[in-house]
């Protein structure tokens, strides 16, 4: 499913915070892939869906405000599925081993220490779009 | 708005403890400013010790650099002496004429070392021992000296004399009084302890008087020092001399403001002076007539005090008890609370000279009120806690002496002395975590908490067997710092301060029945809570109004969600039910089936008589179901596991009632009923116990004329023997008790405690009134189950039938 050219040319600035430099713009390719993943009312508050992409399972995040997160279903610690999780506030509990990972940025709460990969995601007219590529910071 | 002028004079652990609570619940509502005579930022001084041993440096013991007060805005004055307080004007001043202005100012001056009065203490040599300065100099003169006295032999002259020991001096302790740590020790510890630190290479002179301390001038009053003389007449030479007698408040200060002091800053319950706008936290102060030279009790006036600065106004400090724990290596020692005896004491003591193990409990009216420890220690945090909650201790007086820990524990090959074990010792086998490990994060990270050990190491995070070993190699790391973690008033999580029982009473009184108006009424600290307090409060919810809370699936653990055991690949294990582990063709012959069809890998029969098929896909869930055609085994949940049964009377030789049948009947009685945490049951038919019921949460027995009800057995983690209840005629009496003792657990557990910790919080005395001589209150507990139960349906049936069916769809994209 292809957005319409004006759609991603609203995505092309993004404010997204990428790890460890801070908060800066990143340019959205022009022609990223967005997919159309679901309604908004299909993931319950506080919770969570699997998405099979190419690049494996995705985990596509709501929390109490209407906010979508996007991680890799691949807990940093031991893999777990964190799709499975508990969510609060803007984090995850693993359902595994219980790491809190933040909903996004990817990052484990220290003490722990990891990273799960990270994927653009957002609502238009009610409807979840998901980028299969993961973010990278450029 | 032009923000409060908030100034501390003194920078050492109590203080900035302080700050840091203050940070932590309103870090904006001053401009602070700290003023520190020394000119280090803020070090952990407990840790001086390791540090004049050898084992640490200086730099891993600092526990705010310079940095710290930076990124919190706290303008610091290091090297700045505060001379006076000016009251009216609001304002401090320094040695060197800095000036700051303050609306509110914390005292936190800390303590002097007591000096004795004897002519020579100010020669060359002759030291205290308090701060990095003094572990300087002691450390310098170990390199050039080598006789070293040190006067005093209470817990820190002896962590002196050990470390100047193993810098290579030549060390003689001297001590006024009979035995080694009187205040903490009693005769027989002391000798022991005295023992091993002759075997070091201590010398120790007892009941000994310090004269005069000669110099090496002619007439021997200057100079550095040369020997030191005692009442006898007799003399030992030193060129070192550490004066550890104690410790004063150091008032001075607030003395000259004006400020009330009596043997300390005098302080309220919450840590203000008699000027109002003045607090005082530490060492320095006096509470309540007592002045504490350890650092436990200091963390907790710096909670309190916190709270009031940021004008919460609800801590209140109400004193310590304090326990004592000696840093040598390789000494274990632990002592608590008043062992001086008495009359109206009772004493248990186990005293094994040849072994090294040493321990006496004191009572008074069946409860603990003092403690020694010496060569075991590993159940000393078990005591402490016993002593502080005054916990009434008759039921377990039996085998009280024997620890928390004698039996049944896994995992830590079976090691009860902290101290002693090497640092490559495993101490948490479920995270491969070893004892060293666990000491350097203690150090480098400065924690002081099980709970903080805990998110660093991982060491006792799992099933929590360790968790003695841990909080001994804690103690023994920082000494009197430590504090045994809180369980009695523990709150439920890091959202709240709320504990678990004030939680559920608030449920009730206020007939509250979703999670977020919980929150709400309860002033939350989080917005929707997490992981731990969520399914908690779901729980209480659902236990308290039955039929008219609403469940909140978000709020479950994914098991309780998917209705089936997560495993380490994602992929989910079932397990149907088989009741009282009977099964028959049909049955056996649609497992068959399902395992075909949907290629499962693996078939296993589980511990509690019943099959377990393992690596499901989440997906393939409601198919399973539909085709097993069987009923939820919850294996998944905190509810009715397994109600394991022995053959019984029906075939067996030797059996005298027919378990099996009584098994099946309890297991459909209480099928479905959700609990603070899982819940399993036997039925053997005669004494021989062949179902293991005696490791249950309830194990019935049967006998000639009836049944014996056991409770709050377990047989995981740490193996438990269930203790007898009661003893009933019939199979419907054994439904009621069972039921009426679940149901009270149900309603008085704490989440995630099992029956044999419900059971040892309010004692098996109350359980037995509750259950089985309240004959009114037993029918009413079982009624209550009843009803919560009634209609309660099957989740996979409902889930084979299309409930909740997104949950188990994947998406594509």
């Amino acid at each position: 499913m292809n957005p319409s050219g004006q759609a991603a040319a609203k995505l092309a600035a993004i404010p997204l915070y990428v790890h460890g430099e801070g908060t800066r713009e990143m340019t959205q390719d022009p022609a990223q892939d967005w997919h159309k993943v679901c309604a908004l009312a299909e993931i319950p508050p506080l919770g969570a869906r699997v998405v099979k992409s190419a690049h494996g399972d995705i985990a596509v995040f709501r929390n109490a405000d209407d906010e979508v997160f996007a991680l890799a279903d691949k807990c940093p610690h031991k893999g777990g599925p964190l799709s499975q999780g508990i969510v609060f506030g803007r984090k995850v509990a693993c359902p595994l081993h219980g790491w809190n990972i933040g909903l996004d940025d990817g990052q484990a709460v220290a003490p722990d220490v990891g990273c799960a990969k990270r994927f653009a995601v957002r609502i238009e007219n009610g409807v979840v779009l998901l980028s299969i590529q993961p973010l990278i910071a450029a | 708005m032009q923000k409060m002028k908030l100034v501390m004079i003194g920078n050492g652990m109590a203080g900035v403890r302080t700050l840091e609570e203050l940070m932590k619940i309103s870090p904006d509502l001053y401009d602070i400013t700290v003023f520190g005579a020394e000119p280090h930022a803020n070090y952990n001084r407990i840790l001086l010790s390791p540090v004049l041993a050898g084992e640490m440096t200086l730099k891993e013991i600092m526990l705010n650099d310079l940095d710290w007060y930076a990124a919190n805005n706290i303008t610091l004055h290091l090297n700045k002496k505060i001379v006076k307080i000016d009251r009216v004007a609001k304002k401090v001043v320094a040695a060197d004429g800095t000036e700051a202005e303050y609306d509110r100012l914390l005292l936190a001056t800390g303590s002097n070392p007591f000096i004795l009065p004897v002519p020579g203490v100010k020669l060359d040599g002759v030291i205290s021992y308090r701060d990095i300065q003094d572990t300087n100099l002691m450390i310098e003169a170990a390199s050039r000296f080598k006789h070293a006295v040190v006067i005093g032999g209470g817990l820190l002259g002896l962590e002196a004399a050990n470390g100047l020991k193993l810098r290579g001096m030549n060390v003689t302790v001297v001590h006024l009084m009979e035995w080694l740590m009187e205040r903490q020790l009693d005769r027989t510890a002391a000798g022991m302890l005295q023992q091993s630190l002759e075997a070091k290479g201590l010398n120790f002179m007892l009941k000994t008087q310090t004269a005069e301390i000669v110099g090496d001038s002619a007439d021997g009053k200057s100079g550095r020092v040369k020997s030191v003389r005692f009442k006898d007449g007799t003399e030992v030479p030193a060129d070192l001399v550490v004066m550890a007698v104690g410790i004063r408040p150091n008032t001075e200060l607030a003395e000259t403001a004006g400020l009330y002091c009596n043997r300390g800053i005098v302080v309220s319950d919450t840590m203000q002076t008699y000027d109002p706008k003045i607090y005082a936290v530490g060492e320095c102060v006096a509470h309540r007539g007592i002045a504490y030279g350890l650092v436990a009790p200091l963390f907790d006036m710096a909670k309190v005090c916190a709270n009031h600065l940021a004008h919460f106004g609800i801590g209140r400090y109400q004193g310590s008890v304090l326990s004592t724990k000696l840093k040598v290596t390789g000494i274990d020692l632990f002592s608590a609370g008043d062992f001086s005896g008495g009359a109206d004491t009772e004493e248990i003591v186990l005293h094994d000279s040849v072994g090294g193990v040493y321990k006496r409990l004191v009572l008074r009216d069946n409860r603990v009120i003092g403690s020694v420890l010496y060569g075991d220690t590993v159940d000393g945090a078990y005591y402490f806690q016993l002593l502080r909650d005054k916990q009434d201790i008759h039921e377990i007086r039996d085998h009280l002496m024997f620890g928390q820990s004698h039996l049944g524990n896994s995992g830590h090959q079976g090691q009860n002395k902290a101290a002693a074990m090497a640092d490559s010792m495993e101490v948490c086998g479920c995270n491969g975590v070893c004892k060293g490990t666990i000491v350097k994060a203690i150090k480098e990270q400065g924690l002081f908490t099980l709970d903080d050990v805990r998110k660093h190491t991982k060491a006792s995070s799992s099933c929590g067997s360790c968790t003695g070993l841990v909080e001994q190699i804690l103690a023994s790391t920082v000494g009197g710092a430590y504090q045994p973690a809180q369980t009695k008033n523990k709150p439920v999580c890091g959202c709240t301060e709320h504990t678990h029982e004030e939680v559920r009473r608030t449920i009730r009184e206020q007939h509250l029945l979703a999670i977020p108006a919980v929150m709400q009424f309860m002033e939350w600290g989080t917005p929707n809570g997490c992981a731990t307090c969520r399914p908690a409060l779901n729980y209480y919810l659902l236990s308290t109004w039955p039929h008219e809370a609403a469940d909140d699936p978000q709020s479950r653990f994914i098991n309780e969600r998917a209705h089936a055991n997560i495993q380490k690949d994602g992929t989910y294990s079932v397990v149907p039910r088989m009741w009282g582990g009977t099964t028959n063709a049909a049955e056996l012959r649609r497992i068959a089936d399902v395992v075909d069809k949907y290629k499962i890998p693996t078939v296993k029969v589980t511990g509690g008589q019943r099959m377990d098929l393992l690596g499901i896909k989440k997906e393939d869930l409601p198919g399973v179901w539909r085709d097993l055609d069987m009923p939820s085994g919850h294996a998944y949940a905190k509810a009715l596991r397994t109600v394991k049964t022995c053959v019984g009377s029906e075939w067996c030789r030797f059996g005298v009632q027919d378990s099996t049948n009584m098994g099946i009947e309890l297991e459909k009685d209480l099928w479905r009923m959700y609990a603070p945490h899982k819940v399993k049951l036997a039925v053997s038919g005669c004494p021989r116990n062949c179902a293991e019921a005696t490791i249950k949460d309830v194990g019935v027995i049967g006998v000639e004329s009836g049944w014996e009800i056991y409770v709050a057995g377990n047989g995981g983690i740490k193996a438990e023997v269930a203790q007898f209840l009661c003893k009933v005629k019939t199979h419907e009496e054994v439904l009621e008790y069972a039921g009426a003792f679940l149901q009270l657990y149900r309603e008085e557990g704490r989440y995630l405690d099992r029956t044999v910790h419900y059971v040892a919080r309010v004692g098996l005395d109350y359980v037995k009134q509750r259950v089985v001589e309240d004959a009114e209150n037993r029918k009413a507990l079982y009624a209550r189950l009843r009803f919560a139960l009634q209609g309660e349906p099957d989740p996979w049936r409902e889930r084979a039938e299309g409930k909740a069916a997104r949950e188990f769809e994947m998406l594509e994209a």
